[in-house]
């Protein structure tokens, strides 16, 4: 065990400058916003008006119509995965295809009866059998350590500047923001129609998104109150299942704004294809925007306490928020988590 | 009757007097629902296989047509054709349903009964010279458990299963969706279709031990069967360590169902995700389990076609072993998103790329095979060549799938079906059709047509690509598995497949009616009718071949080749 732990470890030595580049860029930027955050809140605090949702792109966050690509990555570990998924993956599979295609080829042709009337009585080749078993030996090896060093680099999890609860219900997701005054979307698929009067693709579309801030480290803890759901968002290149009695943790790093569309990836039940997930990445101004819309608020405003009177209302605030669920709102996820 | 090889003067002399007695057949219901002839037993495996292939198949057709295009179609009609309600939950648990059913006929009643109940049985006593299984009555208890769990499963889908008729679990059943997320007694019928049909696996497969083990005729050592009985004897024993695991793991969610228990339930100290564990450990040497006698069979397609022995005999003999044994140390790459440690996901993803080791091994040997050969491009070699490139385009795609950094995109969506797809309906489902081609003279005693068998497999192989090569790009365009509806961006894919789809179905017919064709008006089969290359034993006997054959069991010399 021990030992093994080492290889991985020297395997994934490569990863750790990356990570900490990864984690330096992360801060850098953060810090300056979160403060302008903290000084604009008061003035803001009072007023909730409706918050401006963007609307979708086609070409990102969302599947491309006969599309037949990865969708386009907006994390940096999306973009290194979709490197080395398009980048050494697919050129290796497909040259190994079009090698035993073209072998094949070859023999049919060649080896044909007519062509070839006498058979030949070879039936062993110790060399060719040594190189076409440690030929594919040298290739996994090439594929295995950069994969080694992505699973590396997806669980090296930088400091969360941002923690969100995802919790799946038999068909719709809450939304937790335990730092920001611990609020609760509930989140349900949109109506076909409901949709497109939005201009949102149908199936996609949900009534309440998930916002979080741009260049934010976001961690993301996902449970679920009856069945397994899965919580995917391909843009981000994250999934995670969200499994009953269990905490599952990851996290993502959005580096644009926009709009990323997921859906339910694991079988739960009759509408398993109608829980949709929907993150609205936005700049730390409109972030504080929209916390403060749903009744929440940033962490800088936990130190002034004139800022927060009542902070019991929080949950009420979010129950009455905006385009009333459909589903009934159950708001005791935390029962089944310990 | 005639055939020789270097060993016919012993059945010559079994044959003279074999007439008289050992081709006498007891009578229709004592023969076909008594039996204890492996050929019998091995023919009602076929049909069996061959019929529940239609229902599978037919419920694939289903889901083709449901996935056409976006929105909800037909699951309503159907639905209410099954005495449904008529609300739109119920209609999309139909869609689950289906899905279900396809996996579990398929996996469990076609794939299974075919490869090792059906050709096992025909022609593994056969090639090792043995005149029948070893336990004769076990191998007649083995075929008609199947029935009823076949009749168990089939009737599920009337009672309820919680939100509307049938179980709609996936064929994987994981728990809690399969516990307290599915009400009513669909479920509960399900597991108990999933025991006996477990039970008759291992029943089978205790049997095929022991016969590959003591019954092989005098000559016949290990290191000279052919590699048809080398995978069956691996399958064997995948099958004999891993259905107990299933049998486990699916009792605890009947206790769990029914009695209280909650082995899979937190609340009560259990874990979902203890369910997954078990059930991948049998799952996944389960996917071994249905390509391995496929790997026999190509071998032996491929060395009578090329007129050549295997390349590289003892090879592919050991690479099928490997395949077996490590097998059953990468269960968790099915599991990559439960939230398991990343020294864990390191293992798993390493564990796995190592299969393709011997997998390349068995792809690169069997064209060795070929090269040098002086091959012949009859039906089943069709297939078998189909196989082969068919099966390396269904196994790179699971050197991606293996890299757990990746599975987080791929995971649970259409590439992973695409995946699959490609070695089980393009790889164990060719082999299948490469065997039935191969040894329907044998079986029957009569040729089937070449004209309608080359036909069926153009088409076949046209139709499933064009249904299974465009779930790739959905798989990468981001789609979900087991969705009866999708975002319009997926719709010009999906049309495509179930094109393929109508491809493929058309094809079928051509086979249907070899099939009835051949039995009735076929030419009559001689004993050898593959010629030079084809030198196992089954080629030594008449076709069909005696009802006792081998009762002077024949001896294997030193130039009897594989």
């Amino acid at each position: 065990m021990k030992t093994l732990k080492t290889i991985m470890m020297a395997l994934s030595l490569a990863a750790i400058p990356v990570a900490a580049q990864a984690q330096d860029a992360a801060t850098a930027p953060a810090a300056p916003a979160v403060a302008a955050t903290a000084e604009a809140a008061p003035a803001a605090a009072p007023a909730a008006p409706a918050f401006q949702h963007r609307a979708p792109d086609a070409n990102i966050g969302q599947p491309i119509p006969g599309g037949f690509k990865i969708q386009p990555q907006v994390t940096e570990i999306g973009q290194d995965a979709e490197w080395f998924h398009n980048s050494l993956l697919m050129p290796i599979i497909t040259i190994i295809s079009i090698f035993v295609l073209i072998l094949l080829a070859y023999a049919v042709i060649r080896f044909r009866a007519k062509a070839n009337p006498v058979p030949s009585k070879t039936s062993h080749n110790t060399l060719i059998e040594i190189v076409w078993t440690l030929v594919p030996v040298l290739i996994l090896l090439v594929i295995a350590v950069p994969s080694i060093r992505l699973l590396a680099h997806q669980y090296a999890q930088p400091k969360p500047d941002l923690t969100i609860k995802v919790i799946g219900n038999q068909w719709y997701w809450t939304y937790q923001y335990p730092d920001n005054g611990d609020f609760e979307l509930v989140s349900n698929m949109l109506p076909d129609a409901e949709a497109k009067k939005r201009g949102e693709p149908r199936m996609l579309a949900v009534d309440e998104r998930v916002v979080v801030p741009v260049n934010a480290i976001v961690k993301v803890i996902v449970t679920s109150n009856d069945v397994i759901h899965s919580w995917a968002v391909p843009a981000f290149w994250t999934k995670m299942d969200a499994v009953p009695g269990r905490l599952n943790e990851t996290w993502f790093k959005a580096d644009r704004e926009g709009l990323y569309y997921g859906q339910c990836s694991e079988l739960c039940g009759a509408r398993h294809g109608y829980m949709p997930i929907a993150v609205e990445v936005v700049s730390k101004e409109k972030f504080a925007e929209w916390v403060r819309s749903k009744g929440g608020k940033m962490p800088g405003e936990d130190a002034a306490p004139a800022a927060a009177p009542a902070p019991a209302a929080a949950p009420e605030v979010a129950a009455a928020a905006p385009a009333a669920p459909a589903a009934p709102v159950t708001s005791q996820p935390a029962t089944a988590q310990n | 009757m005639t055939d020789t090889t270097a060993t016919a003067s012993h059945f010559h002399a079994h044959e003279d007097h074999g007439h008289h007695d050992a081709d006498h057949k007891p009578a229709f219901f004592q023969r076909w629902f008594m039996s204890t002839n492996h050929k019998d037993i091995g023919t009602l495996y076929l049909i069996f296989a061959i019929f529940a292939g239609i229902v599978g198949g037919a419920i694939s057709g289903l889901m083709r047509a449901e996935l056409a295009q976006p929105g909800i179609q037909y699951l309503q009609t159907w639905t209410a054709l099954m005495g449904g309600a008529p609300d739109f939950d119920t209609a999309l648990h139909m869609w689950n349903v289906l899905i279900t059913a396809h996996g579990l006929i398929m996996v469990f009643f076609m794939v299974m009964p075919a490869i090792i109940g059906g050709f096992g049985n025909w022609f593994v006593p056969i090639m090792i010279g043995a005149p029948d299984m070893a336990f004769p009555r076990m191998n007649n208890i083995s075929f008609w458990l199947l029935v009823p769990a076949f009749l168990m499963l089939l009737g599920s889908s009337f009672v309820s299963g919680g939100t509307g008729h049938g179980a709609g679990v996936g064929w994987t059943v994981y728990a809690p969706l399969s516990t307290s997320g599915s009400a009513g007694p669909a479920v509960d019928m399900g597991i108990f279709a999933l025991h006996i049909a477990g039970a008759s696996s291992i029943l089978g497969a205790i049997n095929f031990i022991t016969t590959i083990f003591n019954m092989r005729a005098p000559g016949m050592t290990l290191h000279k069967m052919p590699l048809f009985v080398w995978s069956v004897l691996v399958t064997a024993f995948l099958l004999l360590l891993a259905l107990p695991v299933l049998a486990a793991a699916i009792t605890m969610l009947l206790t769990d169902r029914n009695f209280g228990t909650t082995f899979y339930d937190a609340s009560g100290g259990g874990d979902p995700v203890l369910y997954q564990h078990l059930f991948w450990f049998f799952g996944h040497p389960e996917v071994y389990i249905m390509i391995l006698p496929g790997f026999g069979i190509i071998s032996q397609i491929v060395s009578t076609f090329s007129k050549k022995p295997v390349f590289g005999y003892l090879g592919m003999a050991y690479a099928m072993v490997a395949i077996g044994v490590v097998g059953f140390v990468v269960w968790a790459h099915h599991m990559f998103t439960t939230g398991m440690s990343v020294d864990v996901k390191m293992y798993f993803t390493a564990a796995t790329m190592v299969i393709a080791v011997p997998t390349g091994i068995k792809i690169f040997s069997w064209i060795a095979t070929m090269w040098g050969g002086s091959m012949t491009f009859k039906t089943p070699m069709l297939w078998a060549i189909g196989f082969i490139f068919l099966f390396t385009v269904g196994g790179v795609t699971g050197v991606v799938l293996a890299n757990g950094g990746v599975d987080n995109y791929m995971h649970d969506t259409y590439y992973v079906v695409a995946h699959f797809h490609y070695v089980l309906s393009l790889g164990a489902v060719f082999s299948l059709f490469a065997a039935f081609y191969y040894w329907f003279g044998k079986m029957s005693g009569r040729m089937y047509n070449e004209f309608l068998g080359q036909v069926h497999f153009w088409l076949f192989f046209i139709g499933v690509n064009v249904l299974f090569f465009p779930m790739h790009f959905l798989g990468l365009d981001g789609m979900p598995r087991r969705i009866p509806d999708y975002p319009d961006a997926f719709a010009k894919w999906n049309s495509l497949a179930t094109h393929g789809y109508e491809i493929m179905a058309f094809s079928m017919i051509f086979f249907f009616v070899n099939i009835f064709w051949s039995l009735f008006a076929g030419k009559k089969a001689e004993g050898n009718y593959w010629g030079e290359g084809a030198t196992t034993l089954e080629w030594t006997l008449s076709s069909p071949p005696p009802y006792h054959q081998f009762e002077q069991l024949p001896h294997i010399g030193d130039d009897h080749s594989h």
